[in-house]
């Protein structure tokens, strides 16, 4: 299988998101992460697209998704991909982040609730403890950052992840493009992460999966209680990983959304 | 010709080996190494050394701003000015300058440098840089996605409360303000002279042209490499349509000045080495945040002075290659002639800063390189860009030596 890709526009075009789908089955969101790189359709989607209709939108400012300017803050931000679902006549969906994606995917369903079905939230960013204070993704140089993101450093993921390409003008082209996706993504969350997703996750009824590397050396295990905490239905559960579970373990990811995707009590 | 003295106050007690035992000089530098009774002295020290270029005849004194370092302990340079306004008569006092992003409201640096130039006569320079990403991003928590467009609207208000003449109202997207109306007010008419200082931005080179604004290329990599910035300066001003006059630039440069070359090299070599080992010795991931950059310097290929990629550079520096890659011009007064009015010329700066206290210099050797550099270097460099007036010069400040235009 091969995913589309296409363009939503809102806001008469002044912001834009290109957008990978495939898939059979009822409508999954996936929001990317910080250091989601490549082509946009990591292994876990195309599983996820065995059961899901898929659509993976770019955060504005990556990967051709336009507008980042226009977006003042994460509520906006927010608000922007409740935009984005009703372009696509959405009315309700699967909600599917990591870290900065699950953010993103938190905070539509806080502030639209009826937009999400159930939501999966894989490490989420978007609450601070100030004795458990996250990674500074957004200041470690590439090698220091590698070393965190994985639970093994040698796997194939990992391998594949820090491989930049060979000839200049496309190695040239990568760093860039990685800048623009920190620096795109970092307007939301600079210098703390705690924008406010605290005091609106009360508002986020739908059943919602907290899903965790128990060696998320990014971001501690430790925020899945907070998160549990304010969200009414939440699941907790750890698999074994790091940070980048869903780029190192994209089946147990998959089993594991899809699972609880599915499973509907008293059915 | 101007010649501007350039102080950083650099803290000079670093250890032994702090490059390698320690990440950073800026943002996390262990407070540990910080001893308030010696910055007592260093102050005191580098406010005498300031005095005195002003009475070796030195055009304008330089103070800037930096914050949580050991680099340059100075996060208020308008206090270094303020107390230069009474220790000092005629040189042009150059604030260079107040990170506008900063300042919340922005009017407070409308307010300060009001206040600095009716207390010193007219004899301020505003300088309004963007700041380093060190500065703004790290320590002061401005994010980099809006770090500019703050700036550019900060610089709008600023420049509203000087120049508009009743109470006005601000609706900025950062700021608003119902009621601006600036007290005191500057003296120099219709505000000071506004000088930018850059670290090769393309956006910024188009907007002093725009707005006629002095830029200044603040190099430690000297005037070698500092060619390749003026020249996309000086063409991005031809391409906008505006004259070439040598003063709409400024450009820093260190200096030694000994009697001799082979005095230079053992009287200057530790403390140059100190600066260029020591004081820039910023970790990899405070050079610069991601956003700091626009797309376009960024696809310009444009590099941070500091990081890992200027450390390997510095690395292993002797004082030949210190020399021999121009990051410092130094030896007997006649080999800083020859040099500097080589950079001057090549460059086409109307404004040359020189910083002479570098790194771990002590005073008195400070002194001794600002009093030859007054007496033997300054003097021959007078009567460069003869036919260009300087437009971009405080109306208070005196001319030092009478008769120069």
């Amino acid at each position: 299988m091969t995913p589309t890709a296409r363009t939503v526009a809102i806001r008469d075009g002044a912001v834009t998101f290109r957008m990978l789908t495939d898939g059979h089955g009822p409508d999954l969101v996936y929001f990317h992460s910080f250091h989601d790189r490549g082509n946009g359709w990591p292994e876990l989607l195309a599983r996820l697209a065995e059961r899901f209709t898929v659509h993976a939108p770019f955060h504005p400012g990556v990967q051709g998704s336009e507008g980042v300017d226009h977006l003042d803050d994460v509520v906006d931000l927010g608000l922007a991909y409740d935009e984005m679902l009703a372009a696509m006549r959405i009315e309700s969906a699967f909600l599917v982040g990591h870290f900065f994606g699950a953010m993103a995917a938190a905070e539509l369903a806080s502030i639209c609730p009826g937009r999400a079905r159930k939501i999966a939230l894989l490490s989420p960013l978007g609450l601070w403890l100030d004795d458990k204070p996250l990674a500074d993704v957004l200041a470690l140089p590439a090698a220091d950052l590698d070393a965190l993101l994985w639970s093994g450093a040698s796997s194939a993921a990992a391998s594949r992840w820090r491989t930049l390409p060979e000839s200049e003008e496309e190695n040239v082209a990568a760093q860039i493009e990685q800048i623009q996706r920190l620096s795109a993504m970092g307007k939301f969350v600079w210098p703390i992460p705690d924008k406010g997703l605290q005091k609106r996750l009360h508002r986020l009824t739908a059943p919602a999966l907290i899903l965790w590397g128990s060696g998320d050396r990014v971001n501690p295990p430790a925020y899945s209680a907070e998160f549990a905490r304010y969200i009414a239905d939440a699941t907790v559960r750890e698999l074994p990983g790091g940070h980048m579970l869903h780029l190192e373990s994209p089946d147990a990811v998959a089993r594991a959304v899809t699972e609880f995707f599915s499973y509907a009590p008293g059915n | 010709m101007k010649i501007c003295f350039f102080h950083l106050m650099p803290y000079r007690f670093l250890p032994e080996g702090f490059q390698d035992d320690y990440r950073s000089v800026w943002v996390d530098v262990p407070r540990s190494l910080y001893d308030a009774g010696k910055v007592h002295g260093l102050y005191n020290e580098f406010l005498d050394e300031l005095e005195h270029a002003e009475r070796v005849g030195f055009d304008g004194l330089c103070v800037n701003e930096h914050h949580q370092n050991a680099y340059g302990l100075m996060p208020s340079p308008n206090l270094m000015a303020a107390a230069l306004t009474r220790r000092t008569s005629t040189a042009a006092l150059i604030v260079l300058g107040n990170s506008l992003a900063l300042y919340n409201p922005p009017v407070r640096v409308a307010e300060e440098f009001a206040m600095l130039d009716v207390l010193s006569g007219g004899r301020l320079v505003a300088g309004f840089p963007v700041g380093t990403s060190m500065d703004t991003n790290f320590a002061y928590g401005v994010n980099p996605a809006t770090l500019r467009e703050r700036y550019y609207e900060a610089h709008d208000l600023v420049m509203q409360a000087w120049t508009r003449p009743d109470t006005f109202a601000f609706n900025g997207k950062y700021t608003q303000l119902r009621y601006v109306n600036l007290w005191p007010r500057p003296l120099q008419e219709p505000h000071p002279p506004v000088w930018i200082p850059g670290g090769g931005s393309l956006e910024t080179w188009e907007w002093t042209a725009k707005l006629d604004y002095v830029y200044c290329y603040l190099s430690y990599y000297g005037y070698k490499r500092g060619k390749t910035t003026m020249d996309g300066f000086w063409n991005a001003l031809e391409t906008a349509g505006v004259d070439d006059n040598p003063y709409r630039a400024g450009f820093l440069q260190l200096v030694c000045v000994a009697p001799t070359d082979a005095d230079a090299e053992r009287d200057y070599f530790e403390h140059v080495d100190y600066f260029y080992q020591k004081c820039l010795h910023v970790w990899e991931g405070f050079a610069e945040a991601p956003g700091y950059r626009t797309l376009k310097t960024l696809q310009a290929g444009v590099r941070p002075q500091i990081g890992d990629v200027a450390r390997k550079t510095r690395q292993s520096l002797d004082w030949k290659k210190y020399l021999d890659q121009g990051y410092v011009i130094a030896g007997s007064p006649a080999t800083v002639r020859e040099q500097l009015t080589d950079c001057i010329q090549k460059l086409r700066v109307g404004h040359l800063m020189v910083l002479l206290q570098i790194g771990s210099m002590p005073k008195e050797l400070c002194l001794q390189n600002t009093e030859l550099f007054g007496k033997e270097v300054l003097p021959h460099l007078r009567d460069l860009w003869p036919g260009y007036t300087d437009r971009w010069w405080p109306s208070g400040a005196g001319m030092n030596g009478g008769a120069r235009a």
